[in-house]
């Protein structure tokens, strides 16, 4: 695969996903000036991408073992405390591949 | 709601609107950049070459939904789940968009729709506290957005190449990256006890739908049902 390969099928997918994405970021404009959501709507879409988040870190973080929940912790509080996600990134993994290490 | 013909101060679309919502979007900018430098790394591992990764982040634009897509993709591309997983979790940004018709209802179309593929969290947040302080800068977002966007392709385009000179991912602990981007996310998401519930749904059904349903389905399932609780929730 060169650094300049363009698969017919994934500039395809790419360009259904661009196209979807634009449909929601525009569709809301567009959409409130036919219908007004309801507080139940609003409540359900906001908390939807963290718990996709949390849906897709779950299994992992479960069969990650020892090392990933211990990471894991890592990374959350470096998050917390430094709100830097390069900070973050290097706590995590530093610590993973010392328990990793380790065990 | 606030209707789209009060007559409080008009609202314009120039050149001086655009800049001032790229001058402050850099710093953000520049912090969307590390998300992009780990999207272009994992993208590559995961089997794009550094122009699919590039085309996605150009055309695309959404880190959260690009982060999540190559996390799903494989040989085949899970197509079905992909396009399903990006439409709900940019689902958001239909409300953000409903929320700046108040001032976008006055611009032309061309600047209204064309403005709104600069949307992301990060431009939403500052146009919105622009456009409530009252500024009429109808170009704030799309400053905003360029620049962000020139930091997120740019970055992309680096990530990818470096990914490309990585050989085994988990010798350096990079198969930790995602789970990592998402639990950073995840912190950032969260606003105290109220997210508790939808999220303890989330991650329940998920972890137990991910043992009984092949693929990658666990995604939808989790977030569904999180969601699903909130809207019951409030409605009580």
């Amino acid at each position: 695969m060169s650094v300049a390969d363009l698969d017919p099928v994934v500039v395809g997918v790419i360009v259904a996903m661009a196209v979807l994405t634009y449909l929601t970021k525009a569709g809301g404009l567009w959409l409130l000036g036919h219908v007004e959501p309801s507080e139940r709507v609003d409540a359900g879409l906001s908390v939807l991408p963290g718990a996709v988040v949390v849906a897709i870190v779950g299994p992992e973080l479960v069969a990650g073992g020892p090392s990933a929940w211990l990471a894991g912790a890592v990374v959350v509080l470096l998050t917390r405390k430094t709100g830097s996600l390069l900070a973050a990134l290097v706590g995590g993994i530093g610590v993973l591949l010392a328990v990793r290490a380790v065990i | 709601m606030t209707s789209d013909t009060d007559d409080r101060e008009a609202v314009t679309f120039t050149a001086a609107g655009a800049r001032e919502g790229f001058l402050r979007c850099l710093p953000v900018a520049a912090g969307v950049g590390g998300y992009g430098l780990v999207f272009g790394v994992v993208a590559r591992q995961s089997g794009l070459s550094t122009a699919e990764a590039t085309l996605m982040s150009a055309t695309v634009f959404a880190g959260a939904a690009q982060l999540i897509a190559v996390e799903l993709w494989a040989d085949p591309i899970p197509v079905v789940a992909v396009l399903t997983t990006t439409a709900v979790v940019n689902a958001r940004y239909v409300l953000m968009g409903a929320s700046l018709r108040p001032w976008f209802a006055r611009l032309g179309l061309r600047e209204a729709y064309g403005s709104m593929f600069f949307l992301i969290d990060e431009t939403w947040a500052l146009a919105m506290g622009d456009l409530t302080e009252g500024s009429g800068r109808g170009a704030f977002m799309l400053g905003s957005g360029v620049a962000v966007w020139l930091f997120w392709v740019g970055a992309t385009v680096v990530g990818a190449s470096v990914g490309a000179a990585i050989g085994d991912p988990s010798q350096y602990g990079l198969d930790f990256v995602l789970p990592a981007i998402f639990l950073a996310i995840a912190t950032e998401l969260w606003e105290g006890k109220s997210t508790l519930l939808p999220w303890a749904v989330a991650f329940l059904v998920a972890v137990v739908t991910a043992d009984v349903l092949p693929g990658r389905w666990y995604i939808l399932a989790g977030g569904i049902a999180g969601s699903l609780v909130e809207v019951i929730r409030v409605g009580r």
